[in-house]
């Protein structure tokens, strides 16, 4: 078993590997590896507005391809990251960035699963709580005499 | 009590799926809403389609309200769109400028002449170029701009009778109100 297992898995994750790499390639005329990597890194940041689960640097949609090419025109002009990401928010909303910016309207968004965790971890304390009182309870009941019928709120 | 919590949170959490669900039935789930709504329409000069010599600017067009339509002879629903823009655009009271979008000019014309043209005046932005400057992510899709040039209005997708007179008509009386 172990035998057919191990290059099944090693074939799925060299599969895995070369997607990772499989880029949508447009032929940009890129200076040096610097600026290619650094176009690279900055367009897989960048949601593509028409296949929206889809990266601007993987897309194949025409408006990617588009979108790809200004982001290079704009890394030309000697425009910061964060100056490209600016340009496309202000024309297609946050939506563009897939790392959504902490403000009031994503406080939502960044906050309520830290306060799902905090609610879980009250509800556990009060459980625990009660069931090491009811084990004192009974501890105490059982030296008193026969136990009694003790319905335990278990949940 | 406490053994009506689990129920009551599974109750909360089928309320919330639910609302999830009449969410999803009303609401476009993949349409991106325009941060240009309430901004001043990009400063923009295109080649008319029919005379690439010739240019349409914003600053042409100052003054009174008007409505870019995007589309393309490329695009499915622009084609589902024309007749309804045929029906409609005179009846509207204002310009309505087509932007022919990621199009060869020769491609845009050989549709508008097969199909008819409901436009005023068609500008060519052939590269895109403009359109993301716009914001413009799949024709059809229609900007109302005011008199002082600032985008009010935008629908994405094509509109349709029903469209227009629910959402377009509102919004081009009150644009109209506030011109002088």
């Amino acid at each position: 078993m172990n035998r057919w297992l191990c290059p099944l898995a090693a074939a799925l994750l060299s599969l895995g590997l070369v997607a990772a790499t499989a880029y949508a390639i447009d032929p940009l005329p890129f200076k040096d590896r610097a600026e290619e990597v650094r176009f690279q890194q900055l367009t897989r940041q960048l949601r593509c507005l028409v296949c929206q689960n889809q990266d601007l640097a993987d897309s194949d949609a025409d408006l990617a391809r588009d979108l790809r090419k200004q982001v290079f025109d704009l890394m030309r002009e000697g425009k910061t990251d964060a100056e490209i990401k600016q340009f496309l928010v202000a024309r297609y909303n946050d939506f563009v960035l897939y790392d959504p910016p902490l403000k009031p309207g994503t406080w939502l968004l960044w906050f309520t699963p830290f306060a799902l965790v905090a609610i879980g971890a009250l509800a556990l304390l009060r459980i625990l709580r009660r069931r090491a009182r009811a084990a004192v309870g009974e501890s105490v009941l059982r030296q008193a005499g026969p136990m009694q019928n003790s319905e335990e709120e278990d949940w | 009590m406490s053994r009506l919590l689990p129920l009551l949170a599974f109750f909360a959490l089928v309320g919330l799926l639910g609302f999830g669900i009449w969410w999803n039935k009303h609401h476009e789930m993949n349409e991106v809403p325009s941060p240009l709504i309430g901004k001043p329409a990009p400063e923009f000069t295109l080649p008319l389609l029919y005379d690439s010599a010739q240019s349409l600017s914003k600053r042409d067009l100052l003054g009174k309200p008007y409505l870019i339509n995007v589309f393309g002879s490329w695009c499915v629903t622009c084609h589902e769109e024309h007749p309804v823009l045929m029906a409609e655009a005179k009846k509207l009271g204002v310009p309505l400028i087509g932007m022919a979008w990621k199009d060869p000019p020769a491609d845009s014309r050989r549709w508008l002449e097969k199909f008819g043209n409901p436009y005023d005046q068609v500008v060519s932005d052939a590269d895109g170029r403009m359109g993301i400057e716009f914001g413009v992510y799949g024709a059809p899709e229609t900007f109302l701009v005011d008199a002082q040039g600032v985008i009010r209005y935008k629908r994405i997708g094509m509109l349709t009778p029903e469209l227009i007179a629910s959402e377009l008509k509102p919004q081009l009386a009150k644009v109209r109100q506030a011109t002088p």
